[in-house]
Protein backbone atom coordinates (compact mmCIF):
# COMPACT_ATOMS: atom_id res chain seq x y z
CA UNK A 1 0.00 0.00 0.00
CA UNK A 2 1.09 3.79 -0.94
CA UNK A 3 1.90 6.05 2.23
CA UNK A 4 -1.22 8.23 1.33
CA UNK A 5 -0.68 11.99 0.21
CA UNK A 6 -3.36 14.08 0.66
CA UNK A 7 -3.95 15.54 -3.17
CA UNK A 8 -6.21 18.66 -3.90
CA UNK A 9 -8.44 18.48 -7.27
CA UNK A 10 -9.28 21.91 -8.96
CA UNK A 11 -12.45 21.80 -10.83
CA UNK A 12 -12.62 24.98 -12.99
CA UNK A 13 -16.57 23.80 -14.08
CA UNK A 14 -18.85 21.37 -15.40
CA UNK A 15 -17.59 20.71 -18.72
CA UNK A 16 -15.49 22.81 -21.12
CA UNK A 17 -17.37 25.39 -22.89
CA UNK A 18 -19.46 25.96 -20.05
CA UNK A 19 -18.08 28.99 -18.83
CA UNK A 20 -16.43 29.47 -15.32
CA UNK A 21 -15.79 32.69 -12.68
CA UNK A 22 -12.63 33.61 -13.80
CA UNK A 23 -11.76 34.88 -10.66
CA UNK A 24 -12.91 31.12 -8.65
CA UNK A 25 -10.25 29.45 -10.43
CA UNK A 26 -7.68 32.37 -9.52
CA UNK A 27 -8.52 31.71 -6.11
CA UNK A 28 -8.12 27.97 -6.89
CA UNK A 29 -4.68 27.74 -8.35
CA UNK A 30 -3.41 29.95 -5.23
CA UNK A 31 -4.46 27.07 -3.19
CA UNK A 32 -1.83 25.15 -4.90
CA UNK A 33 -3.73 22.10 -6.52
CA UNK A 34 -2.18 19.05 -7.36
CA UNK A 35 -4.47 18.43 -10.78
CA UNK A 36 -6.33 20.41 -12.76
CA UNK A 37 -9.60 18.14 -14.31
CA UNK A 38 -12.34 19.25 -16.46
CA UNK A 39 -14.97 17.73 -18.31
CA UNK A 40 -15.38 17.42 -22.05
CA UNK A 41 -18.86 16.25 -22.69
CA UNK A 42 -21.41 13.51 -21.89
CA UNK A 43 -24.22 11.62 -23.68
CA UNK A 44 -26.92 14.45 -22.71
CA UNK A 45 -27.03 16.62 -25.73
CA UNK A 46 -28.08 13.29 -27.86
CA UNK A 47 -26.13 10.87 -30.43
CA UNK A 48 -25.37 13.46 -33.02
CA UNK A 49 -22.23 14.37 -31.77
CA UNK A 50 -21.22 10.62 -31.43
CA UNK A 51 -22.84 9.50 -34.49
CA UNK A 52 -20.34 12.06 -36.16
CA UNK A 53 -16.96 12.39 -33.81
CA UNK A 54 -17.95 16.15 -33.40
CA UNK A 55 -18.04 18.71 -30.62
CA UNK A 56 -21.22 20.23 -29.41
CA UNK A 57 -19.78 23.63 -28.31
CA UNK A 58 -17.74 26.17 -30.63
CA UNK A 59 -14.27 25.84 -31.61
CA UNK A 60 -13.96 29.57 -30.34
CA UNK A 61 -15.65 28.77 -27.22
CA UNK A 62 -13.76 25.79 -26.77
CA UNK A 63 -10.48 27.49 -28.00
CA UNK A 64 -10.65 30.70 -25.50
CA UNK A 65 -11.35 28.59 -22.04
CA UNK A 66 -9.04 26.22 -22.83
CA UNK A 67 -6.30 28.51 -23.39
CA UNK A 68 -7.20 30.12 -20.11
CA UNK A 69 -6.34 26.64 -18.45
CA UNK A 70 -3.94 26.31 -20.44
CA UNK A 71 -2.59 29.43 -18.76
CA UNK A 72 -3.34 28.47 -15.34
CA UNK A 73 -1.77 25.13 -15.57
CA UNK A 74 1.29 26.66 -16.57
CA UNK A 75 1.27 29.16 -13.22
CA UNK A 76 0.54 25.98 -11.23
CA UNK A 77 3.26 23.39 -12.77
CA UNK A 78 0.74 20.46 -12.86
CA UNK A 79 -1.40 18.26 -15.12
CA UNK A 80 -4.59 19.53 -16.34
CA UNK A 81 -6.49 16.45 -17.68
CA UNK A 82 -9.48 16.52 -19.85
CA UNK A 83 -11.93 13.37 -20.08
CA UNK A 84 -14.17 13.14 -23.00
CA UNK A 85 -12.95 15.59 -25.20
CA UNK A 86 -14.63 17.24 -27.29
CA UNK A 87 -18.43 16.48 -26.36
CA UNK A 88 -18.34 12.85 -27.41
CA UNK A 89 -15.01 11.54 -26.94
CA UNK A 90 -14.46 9.88 -30.52
CA UNK A 91 -11.18 10.15 -31.61
CA UNK A 92 -12.07 12.19 -34.09
CA UNK A 93 -13.17 14.44 -31.24
CA UNK A 94 -9.39 14.01 -29.39
CA UNK A 95 -7.87 15.19 -32.84
CA UNK A 96 -10.25 18.34 -33.09
CA UNK A 97 -8.78 19.13 -29.22
CA UNK A 98 -5.11 18.41 -30.19
CA UNK A 99 -5.33 20.00 -33.14
CA UNK A 100 -6.93 23.32 -30.88
CA UNK A 101 -3.97 22.66 -27.83
CA UNK A 102 -1.01 23.42 -30.83
CA UNK A 103 -2.37 26.50 -31.90
CA UNK A 104 -2.72 27.75 -28.74
CA UNK A 105 0.85 26.26 -27.56
CA UNK A 106 1.90 28.31 -30.42
CA UNK A 107 0.09 31.55 -29.97
CA UNK A 108 0.83 31.46 -26.35
CA UNK A 109 4.66 30.23 -26.27
CA UNK A 110 4.25 26.86 -24.02
CA UNK A 111 6.48 24.11 -24.60
CA UNK A 112 4.14 21.18 -23.53
CA UNK A 113 4.14 17.64 -23.47
CA UNK A 114 0.62 16.18 -24.20
CA UNK A 115 -0.64 12.59 -23.40
CA UNK A 116 -3.53 11.37 -25.67
CA UNK A 117 -5.65 8.86 -24.82
CA UNK A 118 -7.99 7.55 -27.52
CA UNK A 119 -11.21 5.57 -26.27
CA UNK A 120 -12.28 4.57 -29.98
CA UNK A 121 -13.21 0.88 -30.60
CA UNK A 122 -12.59 -0.55 -33.81
CA UNK A 123 -15.40 -2.71 -34.90
CA UNK A 124 -13.11 -5.99 -35.09
CA UNK A 125 -12.80 -5.90 -31.21
CA UNK A 126 -15.97 -5.54 -30.64
CA UNK A 127 -17.26 -8.03 -32.55
CA UNK A 128 -14.60 -10.31 -31.14
CA UNK A 129 -15.18 -9.57 -27.81
CA UNK A 130 -18.98 -10.30 -28.56
CA UNK A 131 -17.92 -13.47 -30.11
CA UNK A 132 -15.92 -14.15 -27.44
CA UNK A 133 -18.88 -13.90 -24.40
CA UNK A 134 -16.80 -10.60 -23.32
CA UNK A 135 -19.76 -8.04 -24.06
CA UNK A 136 -22.40 -8.11 -21.24
CA UNK A 137 -26.05 -5.85 -21.45
CA UNK A 138 -27.00 -3.11 -19.33
CA UNK A 139 -30.61 -2.36 -18.63
CA UNK A 140 -32.93 -1.69 -20.47
CA UNK A 141 -31.52 -4.69 -22.61
CA UNK A 142 -30.50 -3.92 -26.04
CA UNK A 143 -30.25 -6.24 -28.60
CA UNK A 144 -27.19 -6.50 -30.90
CA UNK A 145 -25.53 -8.38 -33.39
CA UNK A 146 -22.50 -8.31 -36.26
CA UNK A 147 -24.81 -5.56 -38.04
CA UNK A 148 -25.37 -3.59 -35.57
CA UNK A 149 -21.78 -3.28 -34.52
CA UNK A 150 -20.78 -2.73 -38.28
CA UNK A 151 -23.79 -0.17 -38.81
CA UNK A 152 -22.17 2.01 -35.88
CA UNK A 153 -20.27 4.92 -37.42
CA UNK A 154 -18.75 5.09 -33.89
CA UNK A 155 -18.00 3.03 -30.89
CA UNK A 156 -16.66 4.25 -27.84
CA UNK A 157 -15.32 2.62 -24.71
CA UNK A 158 -15.23 4.59 -21.00
CA UNK A 159 -12.37 4.63 -19.70
CA UNK A 160 -11.60 4.64 -16.09
CA UNK A 161 -9.54 5.58 -13.59
CA UNK A 162 -6.46 3.18 -14.42
CA UNK A 163 -6.00 4.52 -17.88
CA UNK A 164 -6.43 7.86 -17.13
CA UNK A 165 -3.52 6.99 -14.33
CA UNK A 166 -1.71 5.11 -17.48
CA UNK A 167 -1.73 8.83 -19.02
CA UNK A 168 -0.51 10.74 -15.88
CA UNK A 169 2.20 8.22 -15.48
CA UNK A 170 3.59 9.62 -18.67
CA UNK A 171 4.97 12.76 -16.76
CA UNK A 172 2.80 14.87 -19.64
CA UNK A 173 1.56 18.39 -18.42
CA UNK A 174 -1.60 17.29 -20.17
CA UNK A 175 -3.79 14.48 -20.71
CA UNK A 176 -6.77 14.92 -23.77
CA UNK A 177 -8.10 11.58 -23.20
CA UNK A 178 -11.63 10.41 -25.23
CA UNK A 179 -14.78 9.02 -23.56
CA UNK A 180 -13.85 8.09 -19.97
CA UNK A 181 -16.36 7.89 -16.99
CA UNK A 182 -17.24 11.54 -15.63
CA UNK A 183 -15.43 10.68 -12.69
CA UNK A 184 -12.65 8.89 -13.43
CA UNK A 185 -10.36 12.00 -14.29
CA UNK A 186 -10.87 13.39 -10.68
CA UNK A 187 -10.47 9.94 -9.29
CA UNK A 188 -7.43 8.94 -10.97
CA UNK A 189 -4.31 10.45 -8.72
CA UNK A 190 -5.81 10.36 -4.94
CA UNK A 191 -6.85 6.71 -6.29
CA UNK A 192 -3.39 6.19 -7.48
CA UNK A 193 -1.70 8.14 -4.25
CA UNK A 194 -3.54 5.67 -1.51
CA UNK A 195 -6.11 8.21 -0.54
CA UNK A 196 -9.64 6.34 0.81
CA UNK A 197 -10.73 4.65 -2.15
CA UNK A 198 -14.82 4.72 -1.62
CA UNK A 199 -13.87 8.99 -0.62
CA UNK A 200 -11.95 8.79 -4.30
CA UNK A 201 -14.84 8.33 -6.17
CA UNK A 202 -17.45 9.98 -4.85
CA UNK A 203 -15.96 13.11 -4.10
CA UNK A 204 -15.39 12.63 -7.78
CA UNK A 205 -18.38 12.32 -8.26
CA UNK A 206 -19.27 15.36 -6.23
CA UNK A 207 -16.99 17.23 -8.76
CA UNK A 208 -17.70 16.35 -11.79
CA UNK A 209 -20.28 18.96 -12.68
CA UNK A 210 -18.06 21.96 -10.79
CA UNK A 211 -20.07 24.18 -8.77
CA UNK A 212 -23.14 22.21 -9.07
CA UNK A 213 -22.77 20.76 -5.76
CA UNK A 214 -23.08 24.18 -4.57
CA UNK A 215 -25.44 26.98 -3.58
CA UNK A 216 -23.86 29.31 -6.42
CA UNK A 217 -23.72 26.11 -9.48
CA UNK A 218 -22.37 29.11 -11.95
CA UNK A 219 -19.31 30.00 -10.08
CA UNK A 220 -17.99 26.92 -11.64
CA UNK A 221 -14.86 26.10 -10.11
CA UNK A 222 -14.53 23.70 -6.93
CA UNK A 223 -11.64 21.78 -4.33
CA UNK A 224 -11.96 18.37 -3.78
CA UNK A 225 -9.33 17.16 -1.28
CA UNK A 226 -8.78 13.97 -0.93
CA UNK A 227 -6.99 11.91 2.12
CA UNK A 228 -6.57 8.69 3.76
CA UNK A 229 -10.42 8.83 5.10
CA UNK A 230 -13.07 10.70 3.47
CA UNK A 231 -12.19 13.98 1.24
CA UNK A 232 -13.61 17.56 2.04
CA UNK A 233 -15.55 19.51 -0.87
CA UNK A 234 -14.54 23.82 -0.96
CA UNK A 235 -16.23 25.50 -3.74
CA UNK A 236 -13.62 28.71 -5.19
CA UNK A 237 -16.40 30.96 -5.94
CA UNK A 238 -16.42 34.08 -3.46
CA UNK A 239 -20.45 33.43 -2.57
CA UNK A 240 -20.62 29.56 -2.96
CA UNK A 241 -21.44 27.45 -0.01
CA UNK A 242 -21.38 23.78 0.51
CA UNK A 243 -23.26 22.23 2.58
CA UNK A 244 -24.43 18.56 3.93
CA UNK A 245 -27.40 19.15 1.76
CA UNK A 246 -26.18 20.40 -1.49
CA UNK A 247 -23.33 17.70 -1.19
CA UNK A 248 -25.58 14.87 -0.77
CA UNK A 249 -28.34 15.44 -3.03
CA UNK A 250 -25.65 16.21 -5.77
CA UNK A 251 -25.50 12.38 -6.23
CA UNK A 252 -29.50 12.77 -7.31
CA UNK A 253 -28.17 14.13 -10.42
CA UNK A 254 -28.42 12.76 -13.54
CA UNK A 255 -28.37 9.46 -11.95
CA UNK A 256 -30.90 6.55 -12.31
CA UNK A 257 -29.39 5.19 -8.45
CA UNK A 258 -28.80 8.12 -5.99
CA UNK A 259 -26.95 5.37 -3.77
CA UNK A 260 -24.80 3.21 -6.16
CA UNK A 261 -22.32 3.97 -9.58
CA UNK A 262 -20.57 1.85 -11.47
CA UNK A 263 -17.25 2.19 -12.45
CA UNK A 264 -15.01 0.04 -14.38
CA UNK A 265 -13.72 -2.89 -11.90
CA UNK A 266 -16.58 -2.18 -9.65
CA UNK A 267 -19.09 0.50 -7.37
CA UNK A 268 -19.46 3.37 -5.51
CA UNK A 269 -21.99 2.89 -2.29
CA UNK A 270 -22.51 6.14 -0.90
CA UNK A 271 -25.02 4.34 1.77
CA UNK A 272 -23.17 4.27 5.14
CA UNK A 273 -21.64 8.03 3.73
CA UNK A 274 -21.57 11.00 6.44
CA UNK A 275 -22.10 14.87 5.15
CA UNK A 276 -20.19 17.07 8.02
CA UNK A 277 -20.25 21.09 7.54
CA UNK A 278 -16.85 21.82 8.26
CA UNK A 279 -17.84 25.41 8.58
CA UNK A 280 -20.30 27.32 6.50
CA UNK A 281 -19.20 26.56 3.28
CA UNK A 282 -16.85 23.24 3.39
CA UNK A 283 -18.13 19.99 3.59
CA UNK A 284 -16.22 17.23 4.96
CA UNK A 285 -17.51 13.78 3.77
CA UNK A 286 -16.74 10.11 4.94
CA UNK A 287 -17.87 6.41 5.22
CA UNK A 288 -18.29 5.98 1.18
CA UNK A 289 -17.38 2.63 0.47
CA UNK A 290 -15.76 0.93 -2.83
CA UNK A 291 -16.98 -2.86 -3.72
CA UNK A 292 -14.29 -4.01 -6.54
CA UNK A 293 -15.98 -6.75 -8.99
CA UNK A 294 -15.08 -9.73 -10.22
CA UNK A 295 -14.24 -8.93 -13.75
CA UNK A 296 -13.21 -5.27 -15.08
CA UNK A 297 -15.53 -3.91 -17.62
CA UNK A 298 -15.95 -0.71 -19.20
CA UNK A 299 -19.25 0.54 -20.75
CA UNK A 300 -19.29 1.28 -23.72
CA UNK A 301 -21.15 3.40 -26.47
CA UNK A 302 -22.22 3.92 -29.57
CA UNK A 303 -24.25 5.61 -32.15
CA UNK A 304 -25.35 4.79 -36.18
CA UNK A 305 -27.55 6.44 -38.61
CA UNK A 306 -31.20 6.31 -37.48
CA UNK A 307 -32.29 7.87 -41.52
CA UNK A 308 -32.41 11.26 -43.17
CA UNK A 309 -34.81 14.14 -41.12
CA UNK A 310 -36.68 17.24 -43.32
CA UNK A 311 -38.84 19.40 -41.29
CA UNK A 312 -41.20 21.99 -41.49
CA UNK A 313 -43.13 24.15 -39.50
CA UNK A 314 -46.98 26.14 -40.00
CA UNK A 315 -47.65 29.07 -37.74
CA UNK A 316 -51.46 28.88 -37.34
CA UNK A 317 -53.60 32.02 -36.20
CA UNK A 318 -56.73 31.89 -37.49
CA UNK A 319 -59.17 31.28 -34.54
CA UNK A 320 -61.26 28.62 -36.15
CA UNK A 321 -57.93 27.14 -37.40
CA UNK A 322 -56.16 26.57 -33.62
CA UNK A 323 -59.82 25.59 -32.23
CA UNK A 324 -60.02 22.54 -34.43
CA UNK A 325 -56.31 22.03 -34.98
CA UNK A 326 -56.65 18.28 -33.80
CA UNK A 327 -58.70 17.91 -36.82
CA UNK A 328 -56.78 19.78 -39.14
CA UNK A 329 -53.31 18.30 -38.55
CA UNK A 330 -55.11 14.72 -38.89
CA UNK A 331 -56.40 16.03 -42.30
CA UNK A 332 -52.94 17.35 -43.03
CA UNK A 333 -50.71 14.13 -42.11
CA UNK A 334 -53.33 12.03 -44.08
CA UNK A 335 -53.70 13.60 -47.41
CA UNK A 336 -49.95 13.71 -47.26
CA UNK A 337 -49.07 10.35 -46.48
CA UNK A 338 -51.40 9.16 -49.07
CA UNK A 339 -49.81 11.36 -51.69
CA UNK A 340 -46.64 10.48 -50.82
CA UNK A 341 -47.95 6.47 -50.79
CA UNK A 342 -48.67 6.94 -54.27
CA UNK A 343 -45.85 9.18 -55.99
CA UNK A 344 -42.59 8.02 -54.02
CA UNK A 345 -41.18 4.63 -53.88
CA UNK A 346 -39.79 4.44 -50.44
CA UNK A 347 -40.63 4.12 -46.54
CA UNK A 348 -40.94 7.23 -44.26
CA UNK A 349 -42.29 8.34 -41.53
CA UNK A 350 -44.49 11.04 -40.76
CA UNK A 351 -44.96 13.03 -37.47
CA UNK A 352 -47.28 16.28 -36.90
CA UNK A 353 -46.62 17.81 -33.66
CA UNK A 354 -49.01 20.64 -32.12
CA UNK A 355 -46.43 23.56 -30.68
CA UNK A 356 -49.06 25.54 -27.94
CA UNK A 357 -50.97 22.49 -27.53
CA UNK A 358 -48.60 19.07 -26.82
CA UNK A 359 -45.18 18.85 -28.61
CA UNK A 360 -43.92 18.23 -25.13
CA UNK A 361 -45.64 15.54 -24.03
CA UNK A 362 -47.64 14.08 -26.78
CA UNK A 363 -50.38 12.04 -25.18
CA UNK A 364 -49.37 11.89 -22.05
CA UNK A 365 -49.77 15.32 -21.18
CA UNK A 366 -53.58 15.10 -20.16
CA UNK A 367 -53.08 19.27 -19.08
CA UNK A 368 -52.68 20.55 -22.60
CA UNK A 369 -54.09 24.00 -23.18
CA UNK A 370 -54.24 25.90 -26.39
CA UNK A 371 -53.51 29.30 -26.57
CA UNK A 372 -54.48 32.20 -29.42
CA UNK A 373 -51.91 30.62 -31.98
CA UNK A 374 -50.33 26.98 -32.52
CA UNK A 375 -46.92 25.95 -34.82
CA UNK A 376 -47.15 22.65 -36.78
CA UNK A 377 -44.01 20.84 -36.76
CA UNK A 378 -43.81 18.49 -39.56
CA UNK A 379 -41.18 15.77 -39.43
CA UNK A 380 -40.12 13.40 -42.15
CA UNK A 381 -37.57 10.78 -41.83
CA UNK A 382 -36.79 8.14 -44.12
CA UNK A 383 -33.86 5.48 -45.14
CA UNK A 384 -32.56 8.22 -48.17
CA UNK A 385 -32.27 12.23 -47.84
CA UNK A 386 -33.44 12.16 -51.37
CA UNK A 387 -37.28 10.52 -49.54
CA UNK A 388 -36.99 13.00 -46.69
CA UNK A 389 -37.22 15.84 -48.98
CA UNK A 390 -39.23 14.59 -51.27
CA UNK A 391 -42.05 13.74 -48.79
CA UNK A 392 -41.89 17.85 -46.77
CA UNK A 393 -42.04 18.80 -50.05
CA UNK A 394 -45.50 17.38 -50.54
CA UNK A 395 -46.49 18.47 -47.10
CA UNK A 396 -45.74 21.90 -47.49
CA UNK A 397 -49.03 23.07 -49.79
CA UNK A 398 -50.53 20.89 -47.05
CA UNK A 399 -49.01 22.94 -43.99
CA UNK A 400 -49.87 25.94 -46.20
CA UNK A 401 -53.32 26.10 -47.82
CA UNK A 402 -55.82 22.87 -46.46
CA UNK A 403 -59.12 23.87 -45.90
CA UNK A 404 -60.71 22.54 -42.63
CA UNK A 405 -63.85 21.66 -44.54
CA UNK A 406 -64.32 21.28 -48.65
CA UNK A 407 -66.64 24.16 -48.71
CA UNK A 408 -65.08 27.36 -48.07
CA UNK A 409 -62.01 29.57 -49.49
CA UNK A 410 -58.70 28.14 -49.36
CA UNK A 411 -57.08 29.34 -46.34
CA UNK A 412 -53.04 30.42 -46.00
CA UNK A 413 -50.98 29.85 -42.96
CA UNK A 414 -47.75 31.55 -41.95
CA UNK A 415 -44.86 30.15 -42.98
CA UNK A 416 -41.40 31.74 -41.31
CA UNK A 417 -38.86 30.48 -43.91
CA UNK A 418 -38.65 30.36 -47.79
CA UNK A 419 -37.76 26.92 -48.33
CA UNK A 420 -39.99 26.01 -45.68
CA UNK A 421 -38.33 22.59 -45.68
CA UNK A 422 -35.02 22.45 -43.20
CA UNK A 423 -32.95 19.46 -44.20
CA UNK A 424 -31.49 18.02 -41.02
CA UNK A 425 -29.65 15.80 -42.84
CA UNK A 426 -28.79 12.03 -41.17
CA UNK A 427 -30.26 11.39 -37.77
CA UNK A 428 -28.27 9.17 -35.05
CA UNK A 429 -29.21 6.65 -32.69
CA UNK A 430 -27.70 5.36 -29.50
CA UNK A 431 -28.17 2.01 -30.32
CA UNK A 432 -25.26 0.19 -27.54
CA UNK A 433 -26.20 -0.31 -23.60
CA UNK A 434 -23.12 -2.81 -23.00
CA UNK A 435 -20.19 -3.19 -20.92
CA UNK A 436 -16.89 -5.02 -22.45
CA UNK A 437 -14.89 -7.45 -20.44
CA UNK A 438 -11.36 -6.56 -20.39
CA UNK A 439 -8.26 -8.67 -19.35
CA UNK A 440 -6.22 -5.59 -19.21
CA UNK A 441 -7.68 -2.01 -18.65
CA UNK A 442 -5.19 -0.94 -21.56
CA UNK A 443 -6.21 -3.49 -23.95
CA UNK A 444 -9.01 -1.16 -25.30
CA UNK A 445 -7.43 2.55 -25.09
CA UNK A 446 -4.20 3.91 -27.11
CA UNK A 447 -1.74 6.68 -25.76
CA UNK A 448 0.89 8.52 -27.41
CA UNK A 449 2.90 11.90 -25.98
CA UNK A 450 3.45 14.48 -27.83
CA UNK A 451 5.57 16.94 -27.40
CA UNK A 452 4.11 20.40 -28.63
CA UNK A 453 6.43 22.97 -29.32
CA UNK A 454 6.41 26.48 -29.94
CA UNK B 1 -57.32 21.16 -6.68
CA UNK B 2 -54.27 20.33 -5.29
CA UNK B 3 -51.19 19.27 -7.35
CA UNK B 4 -48.11 17.67 -6.40
CA UNK B 5 -46.16 20.77 -7.11
CA UNK B 6 -48.12 22.52 -4.30
CA UNK B 7 -46.85 20.65 -1.69
CA UNK B 8 -43.45 19.59 -2.46
CA UNK B 9 -40.12 22.33 -3.12
CA UNK B 10 -39.44 21.23 -6.51
CA UNK B 11 -39.60 18.74 -9.30
CA UNK B 12 -37.19 18.26 -11.98
CA UNK B 13 -36.17 15.40 -14.55
CA UNK B 14 -32.93 14.65 -16.49
CA UNK B 15 -31.67 11.75 -18.73
CA UNK B 16 -29.55 9.48 -16.21
CA UNK B 17 -27.60 8.26 -19.63
CA UNK B 18 -28.93 7.84 -22.87
CA UNK B 19 -31.79 5.07 -21.81
CA UNK B 20 -33.05 5.90 -18.48
CA UNK B 21 -34.93 9.34 -16.99
CA UNK B 22 -34.98 10.06 -13.64
CA UNK B 23 -36.94 12.21 -11.38
CA UNK B 24 -36.52 14.08 -8.10
CA UNK B 25 -38.89 15.37 -5.76
CA UNK B 26 -37.54 17.19 -4.00
CA UNK B 27 -39.47 18.38 -0.50
CA UNK B 28 -38.12 21.52 1.91
CA UNK B 29 -39.04 19.73 5.03
CA UNK B 30 -39.55 16.50 7.26
CA UNK B 31 -43.86 17.37 6.85
CA UNK B 32 -43.50 17.70 3.47
CA UNK B 33 -41.54 14.46 2.48
CA UNK B 34 -44.37 12.42 4.83
CA UNK B 35 -46.87 13.83 2.86
CA UNK B 36 -45.27 13.00 -0.94
CA UNK B 37 -44.30 10.06 0.12
CA UNK B 38 -48.05 8.88 0.16
CA UNK B 39 -49.18 11.33 -2.44
CA UNK B 40 -46.51 10.22 -4.80
CA UNK B 41 -47.86 6.72 -5.39
CA UNK B 42 -45.83 4.41 -7.28
CA UNK B 43 -49.12 3.26 -8.43
CA UNK B 44 -50.04 6.74 -9.74
CA UNK B 45 -46.44 8.12 -10.84
CA UNK B 46 -46.26 5.19 -13.45
CA UNK B 47 -49.47 5.65 -14.88
CA UNK B 48 -49.06 9.32 -15.55
CA UNK B 49 -45.58 8.38 -16.96
CA UNK B 50 -47.34 5.67 -19.20
CA UNK B 51 -44.93 3.14 -18.15
CA UNK B 52 -45.62 0.30 -15.73
CA UNK B 53 -45.35 0.12 -12.50
CA UNK B 54 -42.48 -2.72 -12.52
CA UNK B 55 -39.78 -0.62 -14.69
CA UNK B 56 -40.37 2.23 -12.03
CA UNK B 57 -37.64 1.97 -9.50
CA UNK B 58 -38.36 4.19 -6.60
CA UNK B 59 -36.22 5.17 -3.65
CA UNK B 60 -37.13 7.12 -0.64
CA UNK B 61 -34.14 9.30 0.85
CA UNK B 62 -35.42 10.58 3.80
CA UNK B 63 -31.47 12.31 4.71
CA UNK B 64 -32.39 14.77 1.59
CA UNK B 65 -36.19 14.92 1.76
CA UNK B 66 -36.52 13.56 -1.76
CA UNK B 67 -38.75 10.95 -3.51
CA UNK B 68 -36.46 9.67 -6.74
CA UNK B 69 -38.47 7.75 -9.57
CA UNK B 70 -35.88 6.05 -12.73
CA UNK B 71 -37.30 4.32 -15.27
CA UNK B 72 -36.16 3.51 -18.63
CA UNK B 73 -37.17 5.98 -21.29
CA UNK B 74 -40.17 4.73 -23.58
CA UNK B 75 -38.77 6.30 -26.73
CA UNK B 76 -34.53 5.90 -26.58
CA UNK B 77 -33.14 9.72 -26.16
CA UNK B 78 -32.46 11.40 -29.55
CA UNK B 79 -34.35 8.53 -32.07
CA UNK B 80 -36.69 10.14 -34.23
CA UNK B 81 -39.77 9.73 -32.19
CA UNK B 82 -38.29 11.28 -29.04
CA UNK B 83 -39.92 15.20 -28.38
CA UNK B 84 -37.17 16.03 -25.49
CA UNK B 85 -34.04 15.15 -25.35
CA UNK B 86 -32.53 15.56 -22.11
CA UNK B 87 -35.63 14.79 -20.58
CA UNK B 88 -36.14 18.02 -18.49
CA UNK B 89 -40.26 17.94 -19.43
CA UNK B 90 -41.32 14.68 -17.78
CA UNK B 91 -40.99 16.29 -14.39
CA UNK B 92 -43.93 18.33 -15.55
CA UNK B 93 -45.94 15.21 -15.33
CA UNK B 94 -45.69 14.62 -11.73
CA UNK B 95 -45.74 18.30 -10.67
CA UNK B 96 -49.33 18.04 -12.04
CA UNK B 97 -50.62 14.91 -10.31
CA UNK B 98 -53.68 16.09 -9.11
CA UNK B 99 -53.41 14.80 -5.27
CA UNK B 100 -56.45 17.05 -3.56
CA UNK B 101 -56.85 14.73 -0.19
Amino acid sequence: MNKTVTTKILIPSGALGLGYDRDALMRGIELNPDLIAIDGGSTDSGPHYLGTGTSKYSRSSIKSEWRELMQARAIANVPLVIGTAGTCGADDAVDWLLDITREIATETDQNVTVAILKSGQPVDRVINALDQGRIKPLEPVIDIDHSVLQSCTNIVALAGAEQIQAALNTGADIVIAGRATDTATIAALPLARGCHTGGAWHGAKIGECGALATTNPSSGTIMITFDAHGFTVEPMGQTARATPYTVSAHMLYENSNPLQLYEPGGYLDVTGAIYTALDDRRVRVTGSTWVPSDTYTVKLEGARCGGYQCVSLALIREARYVQNIDTWTAAVEENCRQKAQERIEGDFTLELRIIGLNATLGAQDLNAQIGSEVGVLGIVTAPSEMVAKEVAKMLNPYLLHLPLTEDEEMPTFAFPFSPNEMNRGEIYEFCLNHVMELGDPMQAFSLTVEQVRT
Amino acid sequence: MTKLADITHKIRSKNAGPFWITIDIFCADEAQFKRALIAADSERVAHALGISVSDLKRYDLPDVHVVKFSFPRPIVQGTRYDRDMHGASFANLIAELDVTP
